[in-house]
Parts: C-alpha cells; sequence; structure tokens
C-alpha cells in the first residue's frame, strides 16, 4: 500500500456522485479490495421539515477534517479516503455527507469510514438549522451527547 | 488587532458575522476574552450567558478555555457541531 496517501477533502454546495467518489478511490490500481462508504441524508422523521440550512466555517471545515482523515490514515492502513460535506440549504431526502474508505481489507475501510464519521459529528464547524414547511424557523439542532460518546470510544484505541 | 468570528446562534445573538477588535491587555485566555465580550452588551449577553458551552477556534484549530490568545490572528466562536 503507498505510504504518501493523501486524503480527499471536499467542502461543496453541490451534490456528490457516490459511483464516481468511489472510481476516484479505485481506478487504475489491483491492490484495493475493500471499499465502504457513508452517506449521511437529511431525514425528515415528523413530516414537518421543509430543509435543513447548513452552516460551516470555511477554510477550518476542510482543514478539520483533513486533521481526522489524516489521523485515519496514521491508524489504518488505507489506500485512500475520501470525505465530503455540503452546505446550504437541503431538502429531505438529498444528500449531506459522504465518507468513502479504501483498503487491502474490509475490516480498515468499516473502521475508518466509522472513526472519520464519528470525529466529523463533534469536531467539524458545521452547524444545522430547521426551516419548517409551514414558514417557521425550527431553530438551531442541539448536539448530541451520544455523538461525542462516539467519538471518545476511539480515545483509548 | 484581532479577527473575532461567530457562527450560527451565537452570530444571530450577537448580531454580526465577525469583527476586528484590539484586545484588551487583561485579556489573556480564552475564559477570559468569553467574560470580557460578555460585558460588551446585552446581545453579548444573551450570546454568552453560558460560557462554558461555547466552543473557541483560534487560527483555525479547536482550543480549550484555558488557552492563550496572545498572537491570535482569528478567533472563532460558535456553539457544539451539529454537522455530519
Amino acid at each position: 500500500m503507498s505510504a504518501a496517501v493523501v486524503p480527499m477533502v471536499r467542502i461543496q454546495a453541490a451534490d456528490f456522485d457516490v459511483a464516481a467518489e468511489i472510481a476516484r478511490l479505485t481506478q487504475g490500481r489491483a491492490d484495493v479490495g475493500a471499499v465502504v462508504t457513508f452517506t449521511g441524508l437529511c431525514r425528515d422523521e415528523a413530516g414537518t421539515l421543509s430543509a435543513l440550512e447548513l452552516e460551516h466555517y470555511p477554510g477550518m471545515a476542510e482543514a478539520e477534517i483533513a486533521r481526522i482523515a489524516s489521523e485515519a490514515i496514521e491508524r489504518w492502513p488505507l489506500a485512500g479516503i475520501t470525505a465530503i460535506h455540503r452546505f446550504g440549504r437541503i431538502r429531505p431526502g438529498e444528500n449531506i455527507v459522504l465518507v468513502v474508505a479504501a483498503s487491502t481489507h474490509r475490516q480498515a475501510a468499516f473502521e475508518a469510514a466509522s472513526f472519520l464519521m464519528d470525529y466529523l459529528k463533534s469536531r467539524a464547524p458545521f452547524w444545522k438549522k430547521e426551516h419548517r414547511i409551514d414558514g417557521s424557523e425550527g431553530g438551531w439542532v442541539d448536539a448530541k451527547e451520544s455523538d461525542e460518546i462516539a467519538a471518545a470510544r476511539w480515545a483509548g484505541r | 488587532m484581532t479577527k473575532l468570528i461567530y457562527f450560527a446562534w451565537v452570530r444571530e445573538r450577537i448580531g454580526k458575522t465577525e469583527e476586528d477588535i484590539d484586545l484588551p491587555a487583561e485579556v489573556k485566555t480564552v475564559r477570559d476574552l468569553l467574560l470580557w465580550l460578555k460585558s460588551r452588551g446585552e446581545e453579548f449577553e444573551s450570546a454568552l450567558q453560558h460560557p462554558e458551552v461555547i466552543r473557541v477556534a483560534i487560527n483555525q484549530e479547536h482550543v480549550d478555555h484555558r488557552e492563550a490568545v496572545a498572537g491570535a490572528r482569528e478567533i472563532a466562536l460558535f456553539p457544539p457541531m451539529t454537522g455530519g
């Protein structure tokens, strides 16, 4: 596996193409045996959400996700790792975030993708605000303690 | 001059996105900064009424409230993050 794996991190308003992002990590090489993707979508369980508005800290959002992805590269033998996070107005059913981890074997790919998501949730500077179907502002989404706990479980490993 | 940047409900309550400011000499740490800002008016009081929940980044890296602010070009204040 190549020593110099550089994470691909993109912060963008536009949607992403999962198949294209997988191909980017696997094309032209035969040493990748496992690709894990995670896609996070905007959901509306109550039927009241018109859209989420995602605010971010330009510059730091890229830098922080790249720091987390670089740590994943140090921890697991990865062939490549990609993280794409969208900002702006996102409607229920649309994509918000994509993580793609490629490795020789599945365990490294699964764990690296999970690690990146857990840390991204509690450390990447993004904030969600709800807009409701009735036109009212639903307010800012509260951070979940369970996300902090999910990130903390990697600390002693 | 230090650039202060605010995000999400911190930005909304303060009523501005960013400002350039000369920090007083007695502001040595992030905690000092939060307490000093809180005294700058109603908007700041409202945004920073629970300073312990505010997350802070200096030069685009997370820091805790004991961190020194000396030499910071850019200090960002924001609520706990909810991305992903």
